[in-house]
């Protein structure tokens, strides 16, 4: 799909693992990780380059949707698997931090009771549900924002693509899972809180949640956690591995007829994507402070995929870059005068990124560099028209 | 206390009921001067105890104005006056006097006198009991019915004295067993005349015979309890095959309403591969439609109420189909060939379309009335089946009949399946693609329009009806696979069934997820659907 | 500040440094410095909850357009800080926040949901804000920044079920509701209320459908059959918002009059009604704390002021508006009591304050951060507004925890000195719930 992609198929030795625009990509994550938990910690409040505490939250929540974002562009914009229901991993991981967290809670809850979440007390739940043991120790939930995302995946995607369903029908069942785990989470009697989901944590591996501190912390460890998804991310798609997964998006059958089992590749570019979101879901709890079913909303899952569409996909650093920018212009658009017409400017968002930018703008921008380089470089533009016949990549 | 009001209540609607058959049945011709101005005068207030008191002292004074005057009540029509406190029933005329039905000269500001449910039912016991004699039998059949669910002692004599002269079968048949329902329940009675009347009551054999058999007293001889015990196992086993049936009708109706929902996507999606998010808001608009025509007609055009679903239809279809088309030039024609890009601008679509209408029409929901022909229900053997979801039963089989016709029979449909089938070779043999493509998604989206006026019947119309639908919508397109009506028909209908027949087991909401898992494995087993296009043509 | 310090202190876990000298810092800035006094509204214009959330929105612009045109507060003008939260919980916090810490709003008045107060109650507390909250809901919750003028279960369902009981004859009950929260709090109470009142087991039954449940046909028949077992039969509703409508629609299709087996409904308000052909349903109820026909002159005069200010003759009033009105005039009061807007002298001021509501009383901020308030019983009319055919003889004071259930009944709340504490156990004497 991206020019950068198609080019790195065409060289013979492998590209570098990092790009110029990844290592900048790189360099900000971790001068952000540094510098905004520093002048948010270390200014006093009046400073000028002082970054208020909800900016640092703001941030972090972004840089989570950013991981969130990578996570969908491994599989969408690198094996062409349109996932409608990528909110689903991302919410179970947040959900295995959400139970750890609730767990930490201790007798501090509102009915004091020391093992029962409040919720739990209310509705006369007499003893803890088999699930939400071992989640008081921070090993055993960390396993699980990995495992519990993992697994779905592993289950899901075993069974869809070793009956090769693809293109839409695999994006509807997909959006039909988190459909039913959402209708699932609502209910009261799965022992997850129903509607109000958990929230009103208290700390995390002992430190307060609330401080200034902690916040700073998980800031950091969010950019971190995104630099970190983006080398795995970047080293999958430059092996010989991520170049079957390219070639998978762009003509499956022809892989499968190579030799190659495109089911097991695409089934390990799923799983990984899949714990990415875990994860980016489990550092999102804590920022937040709160995890609801409504995170396995369709709709969610469909918002996923416009920020990667809008940063560009198939680039990586375009998916994280197009997280941020919609999430930034949601939070812009929904104060002051603006508010009741926030729906109007993203759905026109959406309108005119796909007719104008199709290439999202990191692609975009990626297009206007090679044409410029074009002189240096052997121009690989069979792609934009896909001969008569041959399938076209990811749908 | 909660005794006492009930007993109070109940006895009102008895003496009521009696006297007024009383004032029926003898020969009155003023006998005597009835002075009635004491609870007319007590009529005239806003307290429910007091309406109550007047509507036992009017029933017992035997007046002949007393009827009228409780019809009154129970229509509205009776108004007050508080100084003086007095009362008037209120005709087209005007304020007339409820006794001497003199028009009143000067009438002073007035409320109605209201109703709450106690009154409203202590009214409607004695209009039963007053309409057991009426000349109009189907007016007798509501009565008998009445009273056979209120099961008054009380009601006897009368109920015997109309079974008596009776002649209508089916009348008949209605006042035995309200008979034998109250005969089963009074004290004092012989065990051969209980167990006759749980004879009667069981061959009727429905869920209202099945109350009455269960009211059996508790001090009733064994023998009467048995006969009762078989009556009720009996009925138990036909209300469960009935059930079923039931069930299935239910199944249906949800099924022609995902038939509705589905059958515009399955033409969009099946002929261009376009995944039209934005479906769902061309239902919505077409519902917003149908609220705009009721307006319209409510304030200028009265009288054609009836006859506004009609009215809204064509114009629903023309307005979405507009908006349809005018989409696919603005937008969708630039995406073609990239599917997942329409997705997300069409999603884009939809966000703009859901916040006009909240912007125009206000975030409530809005009213939009049923006509007459849509309320009510009738049943076929112990199957209730309501108008309205008849109706979209029709409805639904006659648009899927109508757009199969179109496919088949006209020179666009011709085109339409040859795009579907191949685009590149249609293109080849002259068709002009575009143009099919405009049209095409002009009709998915009149036909999402006329859904919209029926979903209008049960659902909110709100800017969010859309949304509840879409995902629904799709699955039923990829269950009956894509490009394919039939698939479509097939894959709504077993959908509904399915999900009809689980949910009195699993409830509504484990029924719905156990539906999706049944439908991710299904699509496991059939990657491409019910109906699957065969054909290399459909790899995209 | 000591006050929170020392609090916080005692409530273990939360005296923790940071975010003390947080809300210190704060607290510092506000008031003195402006001009104008911000008030924070916090409810969702777009999304699901905007069908609801939007006329509270308009209730807060109403309120504060009338507080400046009689001169202000503390002689300073009122502006609104507008944002929305979309429907969307983490949004909600995160609005939130921005409230407090940007923008620095001396009042928040906002959320419909319960998930959304949940999700933004950390943020209150960590903030030190003070937040209205205007809708009924669940109870079991008391917090030290949140005042809650809507009705707790016991000043709206309780009453409404001794009603049907003293004047239907009501024996046996459907309680049917959406899944959620509140239903599933409302029916715990209600079942324990009632079987404590000698309803068996069997004549009780309780049914829980998805949010937005549009085919009713089922759980209608059931009811139908339930209700057909010989006794007076009522449906509790605790139906959420966009369910009701289909709901009540099938109702009418299937037949079922009120006169049969009248619901009684805690969600269903004029509002909502607007959206409903009701005369099938004349005669259905529901409770609520005001009605749009409450016959006194103080709601006639509100109508016609509201109205002129939304420019919308046929604009409807509903019990979450008067809530929202008794919270916005209780918080100008007390601000004048206290003489500040800090968030902590109007907390503290805040307790013992009484203002007219909208049914011709008083109502009356408690300890426990609750209002006092009167219990109206309406049958639907057939122009979709209510018939108030029951109002309690007194105010009802709200148990924010639940008598009838097992995990609250030993708490209470009390926010005045020396207690300070939302959940007090009685039993063990401590603050904390168990105590332990």
């Amino acid at each position: 799909m991206s020019d950068r992609t198609a080019m790195s198929a065409h060289d013979t030795k492998p590209p570098a693992l990092l790009t110029t625009s990844g290592r900048i990509f790189l360099a900000i994550l971790v001068a952000a990780a540094v510098l905004v938990p520093a002048l948010n910690l270390l200014t006093s409040p009046d400073a000028f380059l002082h970054v208020p505490t909800y900016v640092v939250s703001l941030l972090g929540k972004y840089l989570c949707y950013a991981l969130l974002a990578l996570s969908v562009d491994l599989i969408w914009g690198y094996v062409g698997i349109l996932s409608l229901g990528h909110g689903a991993f991302f919410a179970l991981g947040g959900y295995a931090m959400g139970m750890y967290l609730m767990r930490q809670i201790g007798t501090r809850g509102v009915y004091g009771d020391p093992v029962l979440p409040d919720f739990m007390v209310f509705l006369n739940w007499k003893q803890l549900p088999w699930f939400w043991h071992g989640f008081d120790l921070f090993p055993f939930a960390a396993l699980m924002v990995l495992l519990a995302p993992g697994i779905l995946a592993l289950v899901f995607g075993w069974f869809a693509f070793r009956s090769r369903v693809t293109g839409v029908y695999l994006s509807i069942i997909t959006q039909a899972m988190t459909f039913a785990l959402l209708l699932a989470f609502f209910r009261n009697d799965m022992g997850f809180g129903g509607n109000n989901g958990l929230t009103d944590f208290k700390d995390i591996l002992g430190f307060n949640i609330q401080s200034d501190g902690t916040r700073a912390v998980l800031f950091a460890l969010s950019a971190l956690a995104l630099a970190g998804g983006y080398v795995i991310c970047r080293y999958l798609v430059r092996s010989h591995f991520g170049k079957v997964l390219i070639a998978i998006r762009d003509a499956e059958a022809r892989v499968r007829f190579t030799g190659y089992r495109a089911e097991n590749y695409k089934l390990v570019a799923f799983v990984v994507s899949a714990m990415l979101a875990g994860v980016a879901g489990a550092l999102y709890v804590p920022q937040v402070g709160i995890i609801n079913p409504s995170e396995f909303s369709p709709a969610n899952s469909i918002e996923i995929i416009v920020w990667v569409a809008v940063g560009g996909r198939g680039t990586l650093v375009g998916a994280a870059l197009g997280a941020v920018l919609v999430n930034y212009a949601k939070t812009y658009f929904t104060s002051g005068m603006l508010a009741p017409y926030w729906l109007f400017m993203l759905g026109g968002l959406f309108v005119a990124v796909t007719l104008f930018l199709p290439k999202g703008i990191v692609g975009t921008f990626y297009d206007w560099r090679a044409r410029r380089t074009e002189a240096r470089q052997v121009a690989p533009e069979a792609e934009s028209l896909p001969p008569a016949g041959e399938p076209k990549p990811a749908e | 206390m909660i005794l006492n009001a009930r007993l109070r209540s109940r006895g009102c609607a008895l003496l009521l009921a009696l006297t007024a058959i009383c004032a029926l049945l003898l020969p009155l011709g003023g006998a005597r001067a009835q002075d009635i101005s004491a609870p007319l005068a007590q009529l005239a207030t806003d307290n429910y105890n007091d309406t109550e008191a007047a509507l036992g002292a009017l029933a017992l004074s035997g007046s002949p104005a007393a009827a009228g005057i409780v019809a009154a009540l129970a229509d509205g029509k009776l108004v007050f006056s508080t100084s003086p406190r007095q009362v008037f029933l209120k005709t087209d005329a005007g304020l007339v006097d409820p006794v001497t039905q003199q028009a009143v000269a000067s009438p002073p500001p007035v409320k109605p006198v209201r109703v709450n449910n106690r009154i409203r039912r202590a009214v409607e016991a004695a209009m039963g009991a007053l309409s057991l004699v009426s000349p109009d039998p189907a007016k007798r059949l509501d009565a008998a019915v009445a009273v056979a669910r209120s099961r008054d002692e009380a009601a006897l004599p009368a109920l015997e004295a109309a079974l008596a002269k009776e002649t209508d079968a089916r009348v008949k048949s209605a006042l035995t067993l309200a008979r034998a329902s109250i005969v089963m329940g009074k004290a004092g009675i012989s065990d051969a005349e209980r167990i006759a009347a749980i004879q009667t009551v069981g061959a009727e054999g429905n869920q209202d015979a099945l109350a009455i058999l269960r009211s059996v007293p508790a001090d009733a001889s064994p023998a009467v309890k048995e006969a009762a015990a078989g009556a009720i196992a009996g009925i138990e086993r036909n209300l469960a095959m009935w059930g079923i049936a039931q069930n299935v009708w239910y199944g249906l109706s949800l099924g022609s309403v995902l038939l509705l929902a589905a059958i515009g996507l399955a033409i969009t999606f099946g002929v261009m591969g376009v995944i039209n998010m934005a479906h769902g808001e061309m239902v919505m608009l077409g519902a917003y439609t149908t609220f705009v025509v009721q307006e319209v007609i409510r304030t200028s055009w009265p009288g054609l109420f009836d006859a506004s679903l009609l009215i809204a239809i064509p114009l629903a279809f023309l307005f979405t189909g507009l908006i349809g088309v005018l989409i696919e030039r603005t937008v969708i024609r630039f995406l073609y060939g990239r599917a997942l890009e329409t997705l997300l601008a069409t999603w884009g679509i939809s966000l703009i379309l859901q916040q006009a209408i909240r912007t125009i029409f206000g975030p409530t929901n809005r009213e939009v009335g049923a006509p007459s022909w849509m309320s009510g229900s009738f049943d076929i053997g112990l199957m209730s089946i309501t108008y309205g979801r008849l109706w979209i039963i029709i409805f639904a089989t006659l648009v899927f009949a109508a757009l199969l016709a179109v496919l088949r029979l006209t020179r666009i449909g011709l085109e339409m399946r040859a795009v579907t089938q191949n685009r590149r070779m249609a293109a080849s043999m002259g068709i002009r693609t575009n143009w099919v493509d405009a049209m095409t998604f002009g009709l998915g989206s009149g036909i999402a329009g006329i859904a919209g006026v029926a979903l209008s019947q049960i659902d909110n119309v709100s800017p969010n009806l859309g949304q509840s639908y879409i995902i629904d919508s799709f699955l039923v397109v990829v269950f009956g696979g894509v490009g394919n009506l039939w698939g479509t028909l097939v894959g709504a209908m077993s959908l509904g069934v399915a999900n009809k027949l689980l949910e009195p087991y699993a409830g509504a909401v484990l029924g719905k997820i156990a539906l999706l898992v049944i439908v991710i494995l299904f699509i496991q087993k059939r990657p491409r659907g019910l109906f699957a296009l065969k054909g290399r043509a459909i790899e995209a | 500040m000591l006050n929170l310090f020392s609090h916080a202190g005692r409530v273990a876990g939360r005296a923790v440094v940071g975010a003390a000298a947080l809300a210190l810092a704060g607290a510092a800035v506000p008031a003195q410095a402006q001009e104008t006094i911000k008030v924070g509204v916090l409810h969702s214009l777009s999304g699901t909850m905007a069908i609801s959330e939007t006329t509270l929105k308009d209730t807060v612009l109403f309120m504060i357009d009338q507080q400046n045109a009689a001169g202000g507060v503390l002689g300073k003008k009122l502006t609104p800080v507008v944002v929305d939260p979309a429907s969307n919980w983490p949004l909600f916090a995160e609005k939130a926040r921005e409230l407090l810490a940007k923008e620095k709003v001396a009042v928040v008045f906002g959320c419909w949901t319960s998930v959304s107060r949940k999700s933004v109650l950390p943020v209150f507390k960590e903030l030190n804000g003070l937040l209205f909250y205007p809708v009924q809901y669940e109870g079991e919750e008391s917090e030290r920044n949140v005042f809650y003028t809507g009705a707790a279960p016991n000043q709206q369902a309780i009453p409404a079920v001794d009603y049907l009981m003293a004047n239907e004859g009501v024996k046996r009950w459907v309680l049917a509701g959406t899944d959620y929260v509140y239903p599933r709090t409302t029916n715990k109470i209600l079942e324990a209320y009632l079987k404590a009142k000698g309803v068996p087991a069997e004549d009780i039954m309780i049914n829980y459908t998805p949010f937005g449940h549009s085919d009713w046909q089922t759980i209608v028949a059931d009811i139908k059959k339930f209700g057909s077992a010989g006794k007076k039969t009522a449906v509790v509703s605790t139906i959420n918002g966009d369910a009701n409508v289909p709901f009540y629609k099938e109702l009418g299709n299937q037949g079922i009059k009120a006169t049969d087996i009248p619901v009684v409904a805690f969600s269903v308000g004029e509002e909502e009604l607007a959206g409903i052909d009701t005369k099938p349903l004349v005669g259905h109820l529901a409770a609520w704390n005001y009605f749009q026909s409450v016959d006194v002159p103080e709601n006639a005069e509100f109508i016609k002021k509201w109205r002129a200010f939304i420019k919308n003759d046929k604009r409807v009033t509903n019990d979450p508006m008067e809530a929202t009105v008794i919270g916005f005039n209780m918080w100008v009061e007390a601000v004048e009591k206290a003489g500040t807007t800090d968030p902590d002298a109007v907390i503290d001021a805040l307790i013992g304050v009484s203002v007219p509501n909208l049914s011709g009383g008083y109502s009356t901020m408690m300890p426990n951060h609750h209002i006092t308030k009167p219990v109206l019983i309406g049958e639907i009319k057939d122009d979709g507004q209510f018939d108030i055919v029951e109002q309690t003889p007194g105010l009802i004071v709200a148990q924010e925890w639940s008598p009838y259930l097992e995990g609250s009944k030993d708490l209470i709340a009390d926010w005045r000195s020396p207690l300070k504490c939302g959940n007090f156990n009685v039993k063990t004497g401590k603050c904390g719930g168990a105590g332990n």
